[in-house]
């Protein structure tokens, strides 16, 4: 077997064709710290932001740099929205979303110091979790927060969008990997996966595989969908940042190594497929880029990019991301996108469940839709709001305009009503029970007929 | 050693000159297409949601009469004409393209015009008319001679009944035309008096229709509540129907020669089999007020009905809801519909004076259109088609704005109902087991059936 893990890039360079062998560069950006960096969904364009405030966009095939500024403060992680037209950026403070011409177009008071994004290329959402201990979503076409929770363990550093079902991964301090949708207050599921903080974490476009690096040094390849560890690998140092190609390469960014493995998914592979030492610097982002044979990874010390033969997608679908997409192509496919926006109450663990059959009775739908009311009801009264609002009889010619107001305030009257009476229904239900008089164990049973007098004049 | 890597150049995938479509290679692997029932399902809605936004039936009203429209006469051989009687006693010729009269006869009759029918073969413009007052009108525009006016034009011949008419049809191919009087009449063209006159029973009739596709088989219905089948080749009827109520209209279906569709007194419409009339074979329920004109479509899969209500609604010959309603404010009691020969409009002429034009199928557009729209069409009509069972789905494409006259209506009629069959169900529940046999909702309508 050829020992792939040995070639480098220099010779690699005399090997390929010129505009492969083109797409082989380094940014020498010493200034402005560790690197972040993102492609778009097409891997045209290139985002990259350094730790202390610089940012710049450029199509990186052919060296055109289309934005490049200065916010003077940290930034800790960027990320594209749909196309090349905006970004967002997890600032100091706040996130920001910019225009492509680098003006700034929001700040997104929500997402309250953020140290990781992820967009939802379908559904809209920008996902982004910080020091809050939250994970908020926010949909980037009408401004509206889609869902805010706390997660509860605290500060999160990691955040992955899983690209088969929109579920966000988060990797806690703890080792634990929580899974989360936007209209669920509650994780969809739970994993312990590292003894120490998670540090790193990728999955796969099918959703099938997930690869998690903590402190502990140990790499582990789940299988998302079982939710069992499969095998582990391990690296010298905890992997700063993980990524898996379309092709199901996985690149670990660790120390001052990027290393590629293939295959290494379904089985344990013993050697890696590749390598690269980069001296005097530390990884701190690596990325794959879409649709071609690239690994794009920032240091502290700049951006670089190398070529991964065998790693993207040979055959594009130009309906779903195309790398050479003209101006009027990215107008059209931003609108057939937009019109295709799916809801946010659509994402759970398996995409595919819209349209199945409801197993339920009419009967049980009908009592989870009571339960729900009921549910709702005590909700809000917990929060004050039917304090002035009981529903008292209605007085014949006496309805003032204030009195019409406050009953107009109280919403659907009749539901209301009903379900103060099922209230003082239950009330006086749990009152009767309590008054009964026990019955202690000797009267029950066997024995019971001998105590039945007593009983019945209870 | 020669290392192969992804490089792609903008040559393969750029179009060569502007007026060239765009090269757009595709990937059917599905781990490229996520979503995929998420994105049909938004798709779907999208497409339920403008459906509803297109949903604009009606097309043109034609005015002219002064007095409500009460029968309606459409010409299976041309498109464009279509004929109309008033309660004045005027005929009105339309011409649906230029939506507006063609011809007219003022004082055709001197009560109201209850039928008109054209003579079928296409060879002559002939129609006929019957009204009140106890005279059959037969005219031509081209043959037609002029009074001195020379504006109103003469009949070319008149036929003169014992009473008043209430209904004419014409035969498919022959010289002879059925018309509802007292009794059945039917008359030769040649002759000034009726060839035969059929009747089982003693009431008045209220519609006669022949069948176009088995000539010899005339159905009629009258005022004691029955339906009578009728053979021309031994002058003599075939089968007596009895319902509950009685049936203000029959049409044959043009594609199946033994159906036939009626419009009945209680809210529904029944079609029926001929063979085996002691059920009808499906019982179509929305109206809320006595359905008087039933007509079918020329594929014999639809159906259009008007009703008492001022609603005009359409309907899939197999299920038993409608599939649309259409009103206006305008328009007040429907009294004819007719479903036009090309399968694309619905006639409806009405109380108010006016005959309407709207579209069979409210959302779709005439023209001619290109593959990717007729496509793009095809695949919104489909998605709709599988997740028109989804809540969200169904509640947009069942949506209609009801005027609430007809609403408050339903919502009486739905509780009168539903009392009824709660009261019906708890009887059953504390009588004897098969005491109470269920009566199918097909056969209820229908008191009894005798054969000649």
């Amino acid at each position: 077997m050829e020992r792939t893990y040995r070639i480098k890039q220099k010779d690699l360079q005399e090997h390929l064709d010129i505009s492969s062998a083109d797409k082989i560069f380094d940014l020498d950006l010493p200034d402005f710290g560790p690197y972040s960096m993102d492609y778009t969904r097409n891997g045209k364009y290139l985002l990259l932001g350094g730790r202390k405030g610089h940012l710049a966009t450029m199509d990186w095939r052919n060296g055109n740099l289309t934005c490049e500024f200065h916010v003077r403060e940290t930034i800790r992680d960027v990320a594209w929205l749909h196309n090349e037209s905006m970004f967002a950026v997890a600032q100091k403070k706040y996130a920001y979303i910019y225009d492509h011409t680098g003006a700034e177009v929001h700040c997104l008071q929500k997402h309250v110091e953020p140290t990781a994004l992820g967009f939802l290329p379908y559904h809209f959402l920008l996902a982004s979790t910080g020091n809050s201990g939250k994970v908020v979503y926010q949909d980037v076409t009408e401004g509206s927060v889609a869902g805010e929770h706390r997660t509860g363990y605290g500060e999160c550093h990691v955040l992955k969008v899983n690209p088969y079902n929109a579920v966000v991964n988060l990797g806690h301090s703890n080792g634990i990997v929580t899974m989360w949708a936007p209209k669920q207050a509650q994780p969809l599921a739970k994993i312990l996966c590292h003894q120490g903080p998670v540090q790193a974490m990728a999955i796969d476009r099918t959703g099938t595989y997930m690869a998690t690096s903590g402190q502990d040094g140990r790499l582990k390849v789940w299988d998302i969908r079982n939710f069992k560890q499969l095998h582990e690998y391990k690296t010298t140092r905890p992997a700063h940042s993980l990524d898996i190609s379309q092709q199901g390469l996985l690149a670990a960014g660790y120390g001052a190594n990027v290393t590629i493995w293939k295959d290494a998914l379904a089985n344990k592979v013993k050697k890696p497929y590749m390598q690269r030492t980069v001296g005097g610097t530390s990884l701190s982002d690596v990325m794959f880029v879409p649709y071609d044979d690239v690994l794009g990874y920032g240091t502290d010390k700049g951006v670089s990019s190398i070529v991964i033969p065998g790693s993207g997608e040979p055959n594009f679908d130009a309906y779903v991301a195309n790398p050479f997409q003209t101006k009027k192509q990215r107008q059209e496919s931003e609108i057939k996108s937009l019109l295709d926006k799916l809801a946010p109450d659509t994402i759970q663990l398996d995409p595919n469940f819209i349209g199945r059959l409801d197993p339920r009775t009419a009967v049980q739908r009908q009592r989870e839709a009571v339960a729900r009311q009921q549910q709702e009801y005590t909700e809000n009264k917990a929060t004050g709001q039917y304090l002035d609002n009981t529903v008292r009889n209605r007085t014949r010619g006496r309805n003032s305009t204030a009195k019409r107001y406050k009953r107009k305030r109280q919403g659907n009257i009749m539901d209301l009503k009903k379900l103060q009476e099922m209230e003082a229904l239950e009330k006086r239900m749990r009152d009767n029970e309590n008054k009964k008089r026990k019955v202690p164990e000797a009267e029950k049973g066997a024995l019971g007929k001998f105590y039945e007098q007593k009983r019945k004049n209870n | 050693m020669k290392v192969k890597a992804l490089s792609r150049s903008t040559e393969g995938y750029s179009r060569e000159t502007k007026n060239s479509i765009h090269k757009m290679p595709r990937n059917t692997d599905p781990s490229l297409h996520g979503f995929e029932r998420a994105r049909e399902y938004k798709r779907a809605l999208n497409s339920a949601k403008l459906e509803r936004m297109f949903a604009k039936p009606f097309v043109a009203g034609l005015s002219g009469h002064i007095d409500g429209i009460y029968t309606l006469g459409k010409n299976p051989w041309d498109l464009d004409s279509v004929l109309t009687g008033s309660g004045d006693g005027e005929v009105r010729l339309w011409s649906l393209s230029a939506q507006e009269t063609a011809w007219r006869a003022p004082e055709a009759h001197r009560g109201i015009v209850k039928g008109v029918c054209y003579v079928p073969g296409g060879k002559t413009d002939r129609f006929l008319s019957v009204g009140t007052d106890r005279l059959a009108k037969v005219w031509s525009r081209a043959e037609s001679a002029y009074m001195k006016d020379g504006v109103t034009p003469e009949p070319v011949a008149t036929y003169q009944g014992k009473s008043a008419f209430s209904s004419v049809d014409h035969h498919r191919n022959r010289p002879m035309f059925a018309t509802g009087a007292s009794t059945v009449e039917i008359w030769d063209v040649n002759r000034s008096e009726p060839v035969s006159n059929l009747a089982w029973g003693a009431d008045s009739i209220n519609a006669v229709r022949m069948n176009q596709t088995e000539v010899n088989v005339l159905a009629s219905c009258g005022t004691d509540r029955s339906i009578i089948l009728y053979d021309l080749r031994t002058s003599s009827p075939l089968a007596k129907v009895v319902m509950t109520l009685s049936t203000n209209a029959i049409a044959w279906n043009p594609v199946e020669a033994f159906t036939f569709a009626t419009a009945s007194e209680d809210h529904n419409a029944y079609i029926f089999d001929m063979r085996r009339m002691d059920h009808a074979s499906t019982v179509l329920k929305d109206h809320v007020s006595a359905v008087m004109d039933i007509d079918y479509a020329p594929t014999g899969q639809e159906l259009v009905t008007g009703a008492y209500d001022r609603s005009v609604r359409l309907w899939d010959f197999s299920k038993g809801h409608s599939r649309d309603i259409y009103t206006t404010k305008r328009m007040q009691r429907v009294f004819c519909v007719a479903y036009t020969m090309d399968n694309n409009y619905v006639l409806s002429g009405s109380d108010d004076s006016n005959l309407r034009i709207w579209r069979a199928r409210a959302s779709e557009r005439a023209g001619a259109k290109s593959q990717r729209e007729r496509g793009a069409m095809e695949y919104a009509d489909k998605l709709k088609d599988r997740y028109k069972y989804v809540p969200e789905v169904r509640k947009v494409l069942r949506q209609r704005n009801i005027p609430k006259g007809i609403k408050s209506a339903q919502r009486t009629k739905n509780l009168m109902l539903s009392s009824r069959k709660n009261k019906e169900e708890n009887q059953r529940k504390h009588s004897k087991p098969g005491s109470m046999p269920r009566v199918p909702e097909r056969n209820k309508p229908i008191l009894g059936v005798t054969h000649k």
